[in-house]
């Protein structure tokens, strides 16, 4: 029995592979199929993932146990939990009493309260990652590329070699004029425009490498289904 | 204070012979194998030693415990002045940390918790193994190893009195990183200034953005050949910035849909993208006086899964063949398989994300690329509100300021001046 469904799960999962691959001649039945499979199981399965890894993992076993024990117990009159350790942390009702106000949308006379949660999402983003895009993506770039140009480190003299001195000129040349092509609230002209278009030159020979790099490791990925398909599946593969 | 440690067994010839093996290896690769684990070596007792008292080390002194400084809590730092035998070849060959919970004035039984090597004088228990509000006492323990004649380790030790009592907590502030403070006042105030001067009246110029440009094109398209739009906002939720960028933009292209009449179908991953693209394409229709336009399944979500997501998706696009799609958000492996399949069915299409290894893709599949920050730009681009245009003004300061930080410090780091390039560092 085991035996078959070990048989039974290859087919299935070359099955459903191949309805998916099929998408490259044409939308068709098969792909339709596949694609209701992919899209009902995935949902299905986050939706799962979610609940225990948030409300239950999180919410739950953090605070919301506790609290409903102790309101029962207060209620009717049975023994109160201990008291809670640091286990619990009761700053997680606010998050709890947010994802209600998130619910309050299935009631259409007072579902705009739940653009206050949203509105607390957004805000808090905001006010989070400003510091962190600034400190990471402003300050480190900027001292990244503040590099002596003829020296290796500090007070070792002009003992750079050419290389390294083309490289660290380019790391310059390319964030400066990259910054350039980023303003928005000047005239792209003159010489303002022409180092605003080194930058777009250095942007798309990044683009360019970035480009080969990653059709290499997608390659990847269609190699492990393929090698799946022959191998696993059809034992074409030893 | 004396220990023996368990006995050493009788080698038999096979473990000898790999001993053997092992120390010719530690003679050839002693660099590789020390960096990988502390080795404590013992000395030899001898037949005339036989009082412990000389092998045990004197305590360390001054033993101090103390909160981690500009940490998020659960880390205690322990420093020490060295025991006078912690010298190369002294009796000291490790520092034992010992731990006791304080509470009610009385201190509970002292346990390991880590150790040093000798010559070192401070130990942080960084994997966060003290809770916050709980008091403890600390003890350093330093310790001898020595080999009997018999093989067996004995080890001699001596502790410091116990620290007082303290207990680690969390900062609210973390002075090492003032600078991007400063940094960050500095860019507000900019950008609050030119939202100032923009809400007075001036004229705030921004050039133009090719991408947003050929919104009003597009979406014209679309209602020319009587086909929908399709507006995919990523895999982004609405904690990423890219994703509330792109809410924004939304915002523009509802309006344009609303308009001119054509279906707008915006399919979604994550469900409060679904609930605030909702709230931003209800508000759009209602701007324009359409508000009966607008159905909230236009808003739809499909699935949070990633690949699961743009199976449904390409499925969407080749059998209701959008005249016009817009990628705005956060995408990763999935946007060239999207950007393919609208290309491949003709649609005409706007792309925009700040991920890096995925512009390549959308600047090869689509016919206009929002790269990096013009995604952010393009809100203000296409709403011309005061606070948008204001705040991209104050950015652009900040950037000129950068550009002219950029010059200087390169030219003082090539003069070995090092000190202003280290205003920019940031210590996590």
């Amino acid at each position: 029995m085991e035996a078959f469904f070990e048989h039974f799960r290859l087919w299935l999962a070359a099955f459903l592979t191949l309805g998916i691959f099929s998408f490259l001649y044409k939308d068709n039945p098969w792909y339709k199929l596949t694609e209701a499979i992919f899209v009902g199981i995935s949902a299905g399965y986050w939706f799962v993932v979610l609940f225990w890894d948030n409300f239950h993992g999180k919410f739950w076993v953090g605070a919301g146990e506790y609290s409903i024990n102790w309101v029962v117990a207060k209620l009717t009159g049975a023994q109160a939990p201990p008291p809670p350790d640091s286990s619990i942390d009761f700053m997680l009702w606010v998050g709890a009493f947010l994802g209600l106000l998130m619910l309050l949308r299935l009631v259409p006379k007072i579902g705009w309260i739940s653009r206050w949660p949203l509105a607390f999402i957004v805000g808090s983003t905001g006010g989070l990652w400003l510091i962190n895009y600034f400190a990471s993506n402003v300050m480190v770039q900027a001292q990244a590329t503040m590099v002596p140009l003829f020296s290796s480190a500090f007070g070792t003299g002009f003992d750079q070699n050419a290389d390294a001195v083309i490289g660290a000129l380019i790391i310059f040349l390319g964030t400066f004029s990259g910054l350039v092509y980023f303003f928005f609230s000047k005239a792209h002209t003159g010489v303002f425009g022409g180092t605003a278009r080194v930058g777009v030159f250095f942007l798309m020979i990044t683009f360019g490498a970035s480009f080969g790099y990653t059709v290499m490791s997608r390659m990847s990925l269609l190699i492990g289904r393929i090698d799946y398909l022959l191998g696993d599946w059809l034992g074409m593969i030893k | 204070m004396k220990r023996t440690c368990p006995t050493r067994p009788e080698l038999s010839s096979r473990q000898f012979k790999s001993l053997l093996a092992a120390a010719a290896l530690l003679l050839i690769f002693p660099g590789s194998l020390l960096a990988q684990q502390t080795f404590v070596q013992t000395d030899t007792i001898t037949s005339a030693d036989t009082l412990g008292v000389q092998y045990t080390p004197a305590p360390p002194q001054n033993v101090v415990a103390m909160d981690t400084p500009n940490d998020g809590g659960g880390s205690i730092i322990i420093t020490w002045g060295p025991s006078p035998d912690d010298f190369d070849g002294g009796k000291v060959k490790l520092y034992r940390i010992l731990r006791a919970e304080y509470n009610g004035g009385q201190p509970g039984e002292f346990t390991e918790v880590g150790d040093v090597p000798s010559g070192k004088a401070e130990y942080e228990n960084e994997d966060g193994n003290t809770t916050d509000d709980i008091m403890y006492l600390y003890r350093v323990m330093a310790v001898n190893r020595m080999t009997n004649e018999a093989g067996e380790i004995e080890e001699y030790t001596s502790e410091s009195p116990a620290t007082d009592p303290v207990t680690s907590s969390a900062q609210w502030f973390d002075s090492r990183r003032i600078n991007a403070l400063v940094g960050v006042i500095l860019l507000c105030s900019f950008i609050i200034y030119f939202i100032q001067q923009a809400r007075a009246g001036k004229e705030l110029y921004i050039r133009k953005i090719a991408g947003m440009e050929a919104v009003d094109e597009a979406v014209g398209r679309a209602t020319e050949m009587g086909r929908s739009i399709y507006y995919v906002s990523g895999l982004g939720d609405m904690d990423n910035m890219q994703t509330i960028a792109s809410m924004t933009i939304l915002g523009r292209v509802a309006e344009l849909a609303a308009q001119y009449e054509t279906h707008l179908a915006v399919p979604v991953c994550r469900s409060l993208v679904m609930v605030t693209g909702r709230e931003v394409v209800k508000e759009a229709y209602s701007k324009v006086g359409r508000p009966d336009a607008f159905k909230p399944d236009q808003v739809h979500y499909l699935t949070d899964d990633q690949f699961g997501y743009a199976a449904a998706v390409d499925g969407m696009f080749v059998r209701e063949k959008p005249a016009t799609i817009f990628y705005m958000g956060q995408f990763f492996a999935e946007s060239l398989i999207l950007a393919e399949t609208g290309n491949s069915i003709g649609a005409i299409q706007i792309a925009g994300t700040a991920m890096p290894a995925q512009l390549p893709f959308f600047v090869a599949a689509c016919d206009y690329t929002l790269i990096g920050e013009e995604l952010f730009a393009a809100s203000a681009y296409l709403s011309r509100e005061p606070k948008l245009l204001g705040s991209l003004k104050g950015q652009d300061i900040g950037k000129g300021l950068i550009l002219i930080a950029l010059i200087v410090g390169m030219l003082l780091e090539t003069f070995g001046i090092w000190q202003f390039s280290n205003l920019f560092s940031v210590i996590d």
